[in-house]
């Protein structure tokens, strides 16, 4: 098979191109991206990527396989790779540190505006804080994100708009906060939302629904963060 | 001091998993100058990994639950070489560590009254094992480990800690007086290398199970403080105890929660039969982990496997019915359509007993401080380390770790080495200092590496490293095997120091990690051969052909590695809890 993986190093690559790898695939076994990149760096070991659980659940190996974001550990091969060939490049519209390694450091300081952590000024019970298995049930769909960015750089309003759109990864866990029955600063919460860029450059695309390696669905719950702003200021 | 930046802390932590961000947020808390320095960003840790829960007598779905029945399934699962203070702890501690996760925010699975769901797990018992099966993990569905380390990393973000993510820690840096005064790490980004100074320096590292072929572990755990720690000299306690998990899938290794078997699932072998009854007769498929990988194990070996080469046995889940498999196990349905290609709802996962958990590491106290050991057998506190979760020894989990006692572990120890080290902050120690030659150490191994130009792959070292593990170190042990095992590992030992480098350039150079990441892989591995060879008993997870009894005239002990000389010797096991009677050993059946 045909494997092309997009280069940079900066300190000796003036810019990037595509290198290609001929990589032999077993018989009778469906891969997955990750154990192709890895056949790549016992070829070559200076092509960089990040990886650590390989199994979906660290979002560490978030990349562009043939045009679509997803992570490489839980793509398989029959997936994605038609006429023998697959093509590998870095998450769109983060800067590249290397290879298939993108800064994501304004992904992670929207992910940090947001506040994600629970806040609540009434004392502290000696046991747990009590929730009923419905208010629970409202985290489902939110808490799972693992910050993999496939979504947030899928997302045209983040690419046009990194400083000051929160994006979709970091809006889901916004909302995650929000329903959550435990958190008491959900008018802090809202007031830090209400700007014309934070919330409200979501254009409804739903390419962040699209690649979600976790299946989850930010636009679902960026709508709700609307209705709730709506209200407020009504 | 050599030509190095330096950077000051009052504490600094090595590994941003579970007890890496447990002890950094006591630190924070208390408004000390704390920074993390982590090779992944945090919320990459192994930890993420975790499925089924963290084990703990809070008393929700087991409304007259009882620490102390808790402390006795966990000397018992240990075989009884767990320390019992430091079980003692862990378990009248736990409640109020995971109160306090929830206090934080994390999103618990909720029974019907509001309180935390919890499951039955694998030697649980009530009323010390005479009541029946308890259901005593705590669980947020089937991703706790993903909940609690979010929630702890946010909990961090909160408290302002500092994080050095993306730079690896390469050597601890010891003065002449035997203190540890800090690290010497790399930025992996820019290749920078700095020493970081600070006053305790706390190993949370994380596991191993990188040594072997076959592992339910994360790419990354390869073991970087044991190496650390070893480099320094620090002797490693009961290395020779791996626990092999029941059911990793077949042929990928990824992990199925004990959970799934906690829900209600079974294993069956060729002929459909429910084969642990035969083996654990009351716990069933909920007895020891080591018990019931050696019973896959013996299914396979008498020739009742299953597939085409009649490897591996079936795990059962399709009776509980697709509302109880997604409400309660949705991730393991998830991880079985991806990497078994099988669909749960409908028919069993392909499973084998497949490398999971170090018990063994770096020894500590209940506080946290690492120990080297006297000539006469005492120990002795090696100054400024300090280690916690996988990468310690304190010891809970002694020759078998019970499921969901490795997130309690991290969390508790985590937090007693913050309030130890807090403690001992504030009663004003002194940074100690280090010389240029102190610092040569870790700066000479980097060294070495970047100036290689001939030698062998990474990547073909590792393969073989990691085949020489599986095959003479696996789930039984035989003596003269092993030392076939050690032989190879030996031979190797030149190769892996001298490995080929092609890529020298500083921008996020992973090759350079791999490669010294290699370096500790191959120092875990040639302990635990070192130390199993050593056992002459079966114990725990330790199972030997050649001696197949429980031996407590001559191994109710630790076993000490030495790494200067490469020698086994022995450390006492705590029998004295503070607040219960001990808990005397007795023969373990389930």
């Amino acid at each position: 098979m045909l494997v092309s993986v997009y280069r940079y190093n900066p300190e000796t690559d003036l810019k990037p191109s595509m290198r290609d790898y001929q990589i032999e695939i077993p018989g009778g076994k469906d891969l997955m991206v990750l154990d192709v990149l890895a056949m790549v760096k016992e070829q070559d070991d200076s092509v960089a990527y990040r990886r650590s659980c390989r199994e979906g659940v660290c979002g560490s190996d978030g990349m562009n396989i043939n045009g679509v974001n997803g992570l490489a550990c839980i793509t398989p091969l029959s997936d994605v790779v038609k006429n023998d060939k697959l093509v590998l490049r870095p998450l769109p519209g983060l800067p590249v540190v290397r290879d298939l390694v993108v800064d994501m450091s304004i992904f992670y300081k929207q992910y940090e505006r947001i506040e994600p952590y629970l806040q609540n000024d009434d004392p502290v019970p000696a046991i747990e804080r009590l929730q009923s298995p419905e208010d629970r049930a409202k985290l489902d769909g939110l808490y799972e994100c693992i910050l993999c960015a496939c979504c947030s750089t899928n997302c045209p309003s983040f690419w046009w708009n990194p400083e000051k759109f929160v994006g979709p990864a970091g809006l889901l866990q916004a909302y995650r906060f929000l329903a959550d029955s435990r958190d008491t600063h959900t008018d802090e919460r809202l007031a830090n939302l209400e700007d014309p860029f934070s919330v409200f450059r979501c254009r409804g695309i739903m390419n962040c629904v699209a690649v979600c390696p976790k299946g989850l669905n930010p636009t679902k719950a960026i709508g709700h963060i609307r209705e709730m702003l709506m209200e407020r200021g009504a | 001091m050599a030509n190095i930046r330096t950077m000051t802390f009052d504490g600094v932590i090595v590994g941003g998993g579970g007890s890496g961000l447990r002890a950094a947020l006591e630190l924070s808390q208390s408004g000390y100058k704390t920074a993390v320095i982590s090779k992944v960003f945090p919320t990459r840790s192994h930890t993420v990994s975790a499925q089924g829960g963290i084990t703990c007598a809070i008393a929700s779905t087991e409304p007259d639950d009882d620490w102390r029945w808790h402390m006795y399934d966990t000397v018992k699962g240990s075989d009884y070489i767990g320390d019992q203070d430091a079980i003692e702890y862990m378990c009248s501690e736990g409640p109020q560590a995971v109160f306090e996760l929830e206090h934080m925010g994390l999103p618990f699975s909720r029974n019907e009254d509001g309180r935390i769901y919890q499951r039955p797990f694998g030697g649980q018992s009530r009323e010390y094992g005479k009541g029946g099966q308890a259901a005593r993990t705590c669980a947020a569905a089937d991703r706790t480990g993903h909940a609690l380390l979010h929630t702890l990393y946010q909990a961090n973000l909160k408290n302002n800690t500092v994080f050095f993510n993306e730079w690896y820690a390469v050597d601890l840096v010891k003065n002449q007086h035997g203190h540890v005064v800090g690290l010497i790490a790399i930025c992996i980004e820019d290749g920078e290398v700095v020493f970081i100074k600070s006053k305790a320096t706390v190993l949370a590292t994380g596991g191993a199970g990188r040594i072997y072929a076959s592992t339910t572990n994360a790419l990354i755990n390869t073991g970087d403080g044991i190496g650390m720690a070893m480099r320094a000299g620090v002797p490693q306690q009961d290395m020779e105890m791996w626990q092999f998990h029941p059911t990793g899938i077949y042929g990928a290794g990824t992990l199925i929660t004990e959970g799934s078997r906690g829900e209600g699932g079974y294993l069956v072998n060729k002929d459909g039969e429910r084969f642990m009854e035969r083996y654990a007769p009351n716990a069933k498929d909920l007895a020891g982990r080591d018990v019931v990988a050696r019973s896959m194990v013996l299914e396979i070996l008498e020739g009742r496997g299953v597939g085409p080469d009649a490897d591996h046995v079936l795990l059962k889940l399709d009776h509980l019915g697709e509302k109880v498999l997604n409400d309660k196990l949705p991730g393991i349905l998830e991880l079985s359509r991806t990497f078994a290609h099988v669909d749960p709802v409908k028919e069993p996962i392909p499973v084998v007993p497949t490398c999971h958990y170090m018990m063994g590491g770096i020894p500590t106290n209940i506080h946290g401080q690492a120990l080297g050991q006297n000539p006469d057998g005492t120990d002795n506190v090696i100054e400024g380390l300090y280690a916690c979760g996988e990468a310690a020894c304190v010891s809970v989990h002694g020759a078998n770790r019970l499921g969901g006692n490795s997130l309690l572990d991290l969390v508790v120890f985590g937090r007693a080495s913050g309030i130890y080290i807090e403690k001992m902050l504030s009663s004003g120690i002194e940074q100690q200092e280090a010389s240029d030659s102190d610092l040569e150490l870790g700066l000479s191994r980097l060294d070495k590496l970047n100036q290689s130009s001939s030698g062998e792959k990474v990547a073909d070292l590792r393969k073989e490293l990691q085949v020489i593990m599986q095959n003479h170190f696996g789930v039984f042990r035989k003596g003269d095997f092993m030392r076939e095992g050690i032989q190879k590992l030996q031979a190797m030992r030149e190769r892996i120091e001298n490995p080929h480098l092609q890529d020298k350039s500083n921008a996020f150079n992973t090759a350079r990690v791999e490669a010294l990441e290699l370096q500790n892989l191959f120092e875990v591995a040639e302990a635990t051969a070192i130390a199993a060879e050593g056992r002459e008993e079966s114990r725990g997870a330790h199972a030997r052909d050649d001696f197949t009894e429980r031996d407590d005239d001559n191994w109710l002990c630790h076993s000490m590695f030495f790494p200067d000389t490469k020698t086994l010797g022995k450390r006492k096991v705590n029998f004295a809890p503070k607040t219960v009677p001990t808990f005397e050993p007795m023969i373990r059946t389930y």
